[in-house]
Formats: structure tokens, sequence, C-alpha cells
């Protein structure tokens, strides 16, 4: 077991360096931020000043060295447009990201595990076709699309729930949420749900595959030859097992769930970090992009980990597989 | 991570084991299509949105982008309604008065461009990494597997936009991104199925006549692998264009002298909330179209040509 934690948490922090080089590479090449941050009536001593504020002129792996340093320290820059500490101006954010990812997650799970079982115990009835129509539906509609119908029909002609911001906020441990005023939910439900669409159809497809297959297999016909209700058989011998893959699913949903807020939260104008990183791309604000995506970068490699880990404990022949190779 | 790598009927082993041996496997994957109402239904719509890509200099009552064509006047004018000239706007205009009609089949083909493109570059440089993962076997193959791993981690639309910030906008930079993102599952695909290729007989056969590895890869294992890459395809040719339309929809994508049908859909957004809605509507109801098209000949694809595969 140590040994699959550690070459796990080894492979997380190379991805960990090779993605910061990709990365800051990458940005290094492309414009120059001198020209975003001057006027173009700045004169030449205004621009080194400038250059020299921002380490610009210093060889590209050193300032590499200085970032990567830095980043340890929690110092990921100060961005460019705001003049505030990148990291700060993500974290502030960050919150509201996180609040509509669970929020999405819960709905994908508390809507998609049981139409996805009522779909997998009678494949053929119609109830499952529509089920599945609509799972083919929620994978084919774009969610940024979805999202205009969405305020068009509930904000625009009816006008039942906001457009766009978060409402209400109460503050727990400091941080603030929506989730518990009446305002702040109904700013929610609809990025939420928006959000959710796609992962509803993915955990329906899923859902049902696994219980398909899980109810062809022997220890079913034998629990049914035992004489166990159809209700237990399902509780216990089906749903145990069709679970365990979606665990390792769930968790790589959650980071993709917070990648793909940058869309809900542009269209419904919510204050997460999705909408500061897409403003960010557009005026080349490089101390953002980079700490936003190194912040992404190590959720993503933290729940990687998580789900390996919670796997390999809740099914024991991952870690063995791996301790053989 | 999970392996997905069970081994499946492939279509060569279920024409050998049927009575049917006259018949090709296109043929028979075309006939099972023809009895299929929903692939027919995906099949036409694709069909048409293709073909009216293809002539829309031809059919498109103005030319979108010529600027010497658009009349201001005309702008964000509803569906149905009449020119300065006599012209009538079937779709409305948008905000610059340009015919949405016209604009949504230039827009038609790019969109479809972009995704047919970039699924073909995927597949060329996943295939191969697939096959020469799965023939090299060893630390070769753990070492690319690896590689697939990671990236698949990570959502594909993280990876565009860290391409797109650092490449910056065009047709070409999307299709960059859109290859980056999506070669991977076309190796895991590929290696999948030639993995368990590889081990059947007539490949040791093929092996035993002294043929080049080279031959062996491509005339015996490659076409086995054909039938879940062409699923695997169909399903990603919808999954780029869709792709692409959100990171036009977010302004990063297409620059706006190249739009695409993402790019439509977010200049209507503006002037949604004021009630003009057929500026995004339309635009987005192509899409709509053309991708359920894709996703159904795709899921009856799947269905035909891999019958134990599912989810």
């Amino acid at each position: 077991m140590s040994s699959y934690l550690l070459s796990r948490i080894l492979q997380a922090i190379m991805t960990l360096i090779v993605m910061s080089v990709l990365v800051f590479v990458g940005l290094y090449m492309i414009g120059n931020p001198v020209d975003v941050l001057l006027s173009p009536s700045a004169t030449p001593a205004e621009r080194l000043e400038i250059i020299q504020a921002f380490g610009l002129d210093r060889p590209v792996w050193e300032q590499y060295l200085l970032f990567v340093s830095k980043a340890l320290t929690g110092d990921l820059g100060n961005s460019f447009v705001f003049n505030q500490p990148a990291l700060d101006l993500i974290l502030q954010r960050m919150p509201a990201t996180l609040e509509l990812a669970f929020t999405a997650l819960l709905m994908a799970l508390v809507i998609g595990i049981p139409l996805g079982i009522r779909a997998g115990l009678r494949p053929d009835g119609l109830v499952s076709k529509s089920i599945m129509t609509f799972s083919i539906l929620g994978f084919s509609l774009p969610t940024f699309w979805i999202g205009l119908i969405m305020i068009l029909s509930f904000s625009v002609q009816l006008g039942w729930l906001p457009a766009s911001g978060r409402g209400d906020t109460v503050d727990i441990f400091g941080v603030p949420v929506s989730f518990l005023t009446l305002n702040g939910w109904t700013h929610l439900i609809l990025p939420a749900f928006n959000l959710a669409l796609f992962k509803i159809s993915l955990v329906i497809r899923l859902t049902r595959a696994g219980v398909m297959e899980v109810m062809q297999l022997d220890f079913v016909r034998f629990a049914r030859a035992k004489g166990l209700t159809e209700h237990r058989i399902l509780r216990v011998h089906v749903l145990k097992n069709t679970l365990i893959p979606l665990i390792t699913v769930i968790g790589l949903e959650l980071g993709s769930l917070i990648a793909f807020a940058v869309v809900t939260e542009t269209i419904f104008a919510w204050p997460g970090m999705g909408k500061l990183i897409i403003d960010a791309i557009a005026v080349l604000d490089r101390p953002v992009i980079l700490a936003y995506l190194m912040i992404t970068v190590v959720m993503f490699s933290l729940i990687n980990l998580l789900v390996d880990i919670l796997y390999s404990v809740v099914d024991p022949r991952v870690r063995l597989e791996g301790a053989s190779r | 991570m999970t392996r997905s790598s069970q081994p499946e009927i492939s279509v060569h082993e279920a024409v050998g084991t049927t009575a049917l041996p006259a018949i090709s496997p296109f043929r028979r994957t075309v006939g099972a299509m023809l009895h299929n109402p929903l692939a027919m239904a995906g099949l036409i719509i694709v069909g048409l949105l293709v073909l009216i890509a293809l002539i829309a200099p031809l059919v498109a009552p103005q030319n979108p982008y010529d600027l010497g064509q658009l009349d201001i006047m005309d702008g964000r004018l509803a569906p149905g309604s009449e020119s300065m000239t006599g012209m009538i706007y079937l779709l409305g205009t948008d905000d610059q008065g340009r015919d949405l009609f016209s604009a949504i089949l230039y827009g038609l083909r790019t969109s479809i461009l972009v995704g047919v493109v970039s699924a073909a570059i995927a597949l060329m440089i996943g295939a191969g990494i697939g096959l020469i993962s799965a023939y090299a076997g060893g630390r070769t193959d753990a070492v690319l597997m690896r590689i697939v791993d990671i990236q698949l981690s990570f959502p594909a639309i993280l990876i565009a936009l860290i391409l797109l910030a650092v490449l910056g906008q065009g047709v070409d930079k999307i299709i960059i991104a859109l290859v980056v993102t999506q070669w991977a599952y076309y190796a895991r695909t590929v290696r999948g199925s030639a993995l368990v290729e590889s081990k059947r007989a007539y490949i040791d056969a093929a092996r035993s006549m002294a043929l080049p590895d080279r031959r062996v890869i491509f005339r015996h294992i490659l076409p086995n692998c054909l039938p879940p890459l062409i699923v695997v395809a169909t399903m990603r040719v919808a999954y780029a264009i869709m792709l692409e339309a959100t990171l036009s929809f977010l302004g990063i994508g297409l620059p706006v002298t190249e739009p695409s049908l993402g790019l439509l859909i977010s200049n209507g957004f503006d002037y949604m909330m004021s009630g003009d809605y057929w500026i995004s509507v339309f635009p987005g109801l192509t899409l709509l179209l053309l991708i359920v098209g894709i996703n159904l000949i795709g899921d009856a694809l799947r269905d035909i040509l891999n019958p134990r595969r599912e989810g």
C-alpha cells in the first residue's frame, strides 16, 4: 500500500513540475505584456521601469526559478491589471466556483443514479428509452447554449429566476456562500443545473451500464436462488458493485466541473474564478493566468490522487496490480 | 485509473463465425444502419447540413462577410423582415444587418471544417501512437499509456484553455488545441483493440510468414482495430465541434473574421436580454442539429459494431 501511495504521490509531483514548466514557457513566448500595460505614449524610461519592476528583463529560466521559489511560498505574482496578488484574487473567487461545482455534482448524483438504475433494470421499457434519449440530448446540447436558453425562458420570458450574480450570501467561517439564503438559491439553481446537465447524462449512462452488467453476474442469480427480495438484491448486491467504478468517475468529474464552470460562470455572470481567467486571457494578465492554471493543476493532481487512493481502498485488486508490476 | 481493454468480439471474428462470408463488414454495417430509424435520421440531418455547408456560397442570399453587402440600417430585424432592397431575411439579421441565414451557412462551414480536420489529425496521431504502444509493449507501452492517463485526467476544456492562452486565436491554433485534447482517446482505443488483435492466430500466421512488422501492423492489425476506432471518431468529431463552439463563445477560439456557429451565438448573447432572441437561437439550433445528428450516427454505429460495449 505504501509503495503504491508513494508512486502515486511522486507521479502527482512530476505532473505538477511538467505542467508548470509547460505553462510558464508557453506564456513567456506569447505577446509582450509590457505592451498591454503601457499606454502607447509611454516614454522609453517608463517602459524600462515596468520591465524591471516585473522582472521581464531576466532570462526565461531565471524568471521560472524565481516564479517557482515564490510560488512555493504562496506568492504567484501581482496581477498586471488589478495590481493585487494573483493568488488572493483567485482565492477570493474560489468559494463561488466550488459552491457551483459541488451543487452541480450533487445534482448529477441525485438525479443521475436513480434514473440510471431505472434504465438499467428494465432496459427495453418505454421509460428507460425516454431516459436514454434524455441522456443523448444531455450529451449533445452544448452547455453554453442550454445556459442561454435557460436565461431566455426562465429569466427573460417567465421572469422566475434571476439571470446573473450570486444573490444574497451568508458568511460561514468568513467564506460567503449562497446556498443558505432563499435569494441565493434562486441565483444558484439555474447555473448549477446548467453545469450539471452533462454530468447527469454521464452518471445515467454509467449507472445503467453498471447495473446491466452486474445483474447478469452469478452472484445475483445466486441471491435470487436464495430467495432474497428484489429490493435487497438491488440495494446490497447490485448497487454496491455498481457504485465502486462510479467513485473514480465522480472524482474526476468534480475536477471537470470546476474547469467547465468557466463556461457557466461566463453566461450567468457568476463571480467565480472561471470568469476571472477568461478576462485575464483577453488582456494577457500573465500572473493571473499562471496562478489560475497552477491552482487548478494542483487541485486536479490532489483530486486524482485522492480518487486513486480511495479506489485502491474499496477495490484491493488495483493496488495489488500496481505492486506486481 | 480503470483500464478498459476487455476483449471484444471483432467484426472479423463475427463474420468468420456466421454463415455470411460473402458480405463485407462495411456492407453489413451500412445495411444495419439503413434498418435503424434513429441512425437514418442522423445520417439525413448530417448529410443535409454538410451539403448546405459545402454549397454555402451558392445558396446563401448574401456573403455575410462582404461588408459592402451589409446595410447597418437592417440591423436586428426580426425573422421574416424585408430589407431596404426588398430581400427577405428568413431568420432575421444581427446587429450589423447581416442576414442570419447566410451567416449560419458560412458558420457551419467553419464549424464542420474545424471539427473534421482536428478529428482526422488527432485520429492519425492517436492511432499511430496506440499501435506503437501495443506493438512495442514493455517500457514504451508503459510510458506512452502513462502520458495518455495523465492527459485524460485533465478536462479537455482546461487543456484547450491553456493552449489558446499560449497560442492566441486562429483556425490553425484552435485545430492544434483540439488535436492535443483529443489524440489520447484514439491512442487508448487503438491500443486496447490492437493488444487484443495481436494475440489472435491470424497475426501469428502473418508473422510466421515473415512479413515485415510494418505490413503486419498496417495490413493486419490496423484494419481489425477500425470498428471501435470509427465509433470513437464519430463521437469525438461531435465533441470537437462542441468544444470549438464553446471556446469561440468564450471569445478565446476563432477570431471575429472567421465566425463559427459558437461566435454567432456569442454575438447574439448581448441582445438576448432585450428580447432579440433569434441572433443566438438559430445558430444554436443549427449547432444542436449537427451534434445530435452525429451522436445519433455514433450511437447506432456503436450498437452495430460493438454489441457488447455500453456507456
